[in-house]
């Protein structure tokens, strides 16, 4: 069996499990935010009853980080319909936005969205927060109500996104029916040369495959390239596949997995015993292929969908009025400390945003230190605005007062992992997705830009 | 459920995404308040470019749509997972989206939510019918015909009887899965 169908077979109780059967699994984990969470509680309550327990509270994690720093009613009111269900419920695991578990959340918009709101509980972007947490841990079957929930396959999981009224099944019952998917496996060779990321790679592929060319089924990582790569890039690869269409993407356990959730579980005190899924001799898959990494050049994606692969060295033509480096994909700290390497010294040509991804990101990029200054003012003074509100921000656009939104027809590039049309705010918008050190070099030139110039 | 249903399509092209089948700035609404289910019907694909699509689906200042079919291209409600665009679409007043292929969390979505049927045509309906044609899908059949042809869709096989039931939580009482409330 695949990956895949090892953890579905597992989840549901039987020795084998075959492309398209469809099984009920247990789920080990379930997460929700704050534009989800409030339709998932809905769900919960009005088909379970009003003072309905959820399955386990320790098995579900609720992350607001989508709609936070705006002074918009209804997102506010949101985060604190998370708060009271997360204390009727007594959820161990909820990252909440203010300290107080009787408060309210109103963002103050006369303070700015640059300037800290946050109380000490908050984490940030939810599929980072897993990660960080310790709530990623290998040969688990993880949902969440967020389409790019399949990240969290970087660390050896069946992690996939689900609506409210699945979500809202799960919190009653623990359960859910799905499809076993078919399996597709990428086979890595080599290692990644200088100037090219993670990024890079899982843009490749889609434009290999099409936007839709995973649709229904399982992305497997594999291969000698893998061990090169660091849990921050095979989380970067995993959160797209979604972009292809595909219901998981999934890597296989090593030590460098391990060493990165026993870190994480023994930090924040979360659940550290989980079975890893092993690579089976016997593996049927409907596509495979192998790829060398070594051989990749910086890629982007141009508007309006993350299939339409160029490379940057073709796109000079292309001039931008926006750079954004942030989110899930392209908003961790080594992403930051990428943009950083080309910007240092510089300024930037275009407007340039940068939201960290969590507060350890931006906890990190303070600490620091290149020559005596930190990586945070390195990027300020090469021109680069700052958020210290950490959270998905203009990654999708977001109420009009949202940090970087683009509330006018910009064509901007960004380390973020969706172009459709208005994805970052105004409908006429475009989006160009590339690596943080595309972005960077491209925000020093004004338009698409191969970083290999600077490096 | 009706066994057939005729009406006006609006005619959509490929990978029509959940931003475009209702934008992120209307995500706050909670679909399970009743007053801001309909507010998301009104803003059902608000998203579209409006110099590829002229026609409003809903006109402006109403809350539901004449069109009950929409007819698309590949990859439709590719994207967020939200359930707002079912949501959103269901709410508007539509039946069924009749598209080449869909994207997988809106197809699940539709199913669990009971909003709607979506039917996988397998065809390129969308270069041949226009919007504002009138057509009858049969539910018995899984036909649809427009402009005096008829298109066979594909079965829905195994997830018909959740949408005809009304969702994931009607048909699990009713199949015994959870208790009956
Ligand atoms: S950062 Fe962007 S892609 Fe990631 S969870 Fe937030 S909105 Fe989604």
């Amino acid at each position: 069996m695949t990956l895949t169908e090892k953890i579905l077979a597992r989840a549901s109780g039987k020795t084998h499990v075959r492309p398209g059967d469809n099984v009920w699994v247990n789920v080990d984990v379930l997460m929700t935010h704050d534009v989800c969470g409030p339709g998932t509680i809905g769900v919960f309550k009005r088909e379970f009853g009003a003072n309905a327990k959820i399955w386990d509270r320790k098995k579900v994690v609720i992350i607001p980080d989508h709609y936070i720093f705006t002074a918009d009613a209804m997102s506010n009111r949101n985060v604190d319909i998370l708060r009271d269900f997360a204390n009727e419920q007594g959820i161990e695991y909820f990252y909440d936005v203010i300290d107080d578990p009787k408060g309210h959340w109103r963002f103050d918009a006369a303070k700015g969205n640059g300037q800290r709101q946050h109380g000490s509980h908050y984490s940030g972007v939810c599929h980072s927060s897993l990660a960080l947490k310790g709530h990623n841990r290998p040969g688990e079957i993880l949902f969440g109500t967020d389409s790019h929930t399949c990240q969290s396959g970087a660390f050896n999981q069946f992690a996939t996104g689900i609506g409210n009224t699945d979500a809202g099944f799960i919190l009653g019952t623990g359960k859910l029916l799905i499809k076993v998917p078919e399996t597709m496996r990428f086979f890595f060779e080599g290692a990644l040369p200088k100037g090219l990321m993670a990024k890079d790679v899982i843009l490749h592929l889609i434009g290999e495959i099409g936007f839709d060319g995973a649709t229904y089924r399982a992305m497997q990582f594999e291969g000698p390239g893998v061990a090169s790569l660091t849990m921050d890039d095979r989380m970067t690869i995993t959160n797209m596949a979604i972009e292809a269409g595909g219901k998981n993407g999934i890597f296989p356990c090593d030590q460098t997995t391990l060493d990165y959730v026993n870190a994480r579980t023994a930090e924040n005190g979360t659940k550290n015993t989980f079975t890893p899924a092993d690579i089976d001799a016997d593996q049927s898959f409907i596509y495979d292929k192998t790829f060398d990494i070594s051989a990749l050049e910086p890629t982007v994606a141009c508007h309006p969908d993350p299939g339409q692969r160029k490379l940057a060295k073709e796109m000079g033509h292309v001039a931008l009025d926006r750079a954004y480096i942030g989110s899930c994909t392209g908003g961790k700290t080594s992403d930051f400390l990428a943009f950083a390497e080309i910007v240092r010294g510089k300024t930037v040509k275009i407007d340039t945003f940068g939201v960290p991804s969590t507060t350890r990101v931006l906890e990190e990029l303070k600490a620091t230190q290149w020559d005596g200054k930190s990586v945070w003012n390195i990027l300020a003074d090469a021109g680069v605005r700052l958020t210290e509100n950490p959270g998905c921000a203009a990654c999708l656009g977001g109420p009009v007062d949202t940090f970087g939104r683009m509330n006018a027809p910009l064509k901007c590039i960004s380390a973020t992992n969706r172009n459709f049309p208005g994805r970052m705010g105004h409908k006429e918008s475009q989006v160009f997705l590339a690596s943080p050190y595309t972005v960077a070099a491209s925000a020093l030139t004004g338009k698409i830009t191969d970083p290999r110039e600077f490096i | 459920m009706a066994h057939s249903i005729t009406s006006k399509v609006f005619v959509v092209r490929d990978n029509i995404d959940t931003d475009q089948i209702i934008p992120a700035q209307y995500l706050a609404l909670v679909p399970t308040i009743a007053e801001e289910y309909e507010k998301l019907g009104s803003y059902a694909l608000i998203g579209l470019p409006d110099d590829q699509y002229p026609e409003k689906f809903v006109p402006e200042g109403g809350m539901k749509t004449p069109y009950q079919i929409v007819i698309a291209g590949r990859n439709f409600g590719c994207g967020s997972s939200r359930e707002h665009a079912p949501i959103a679409l269901g709410a508007a007043g539509v039946e069924a989206v009749v598209a080449e292929s869909f994207a997988r969390i809106f197809f699940r979505n539709c199913v669990a939510t009971g909003e709607l049927y979506p039917f996988d045509s397998g065809l390129r309906l969308c270069d041949i019918v226009k919007t504002g044609d009138e057509a009858t899908l049969d539910f018995d059949h899984d036909t649809l015909t427009v402009n005096g042809n008829t298109y066979q869709l594909k079965p829905l096989g195994d997830v018909r009887p959740v949408i005809d039931a009304g969702g994931l939580f009607n048909y699990a009482r009713k199949s015994g899965m959870i208790a009956a409330k």
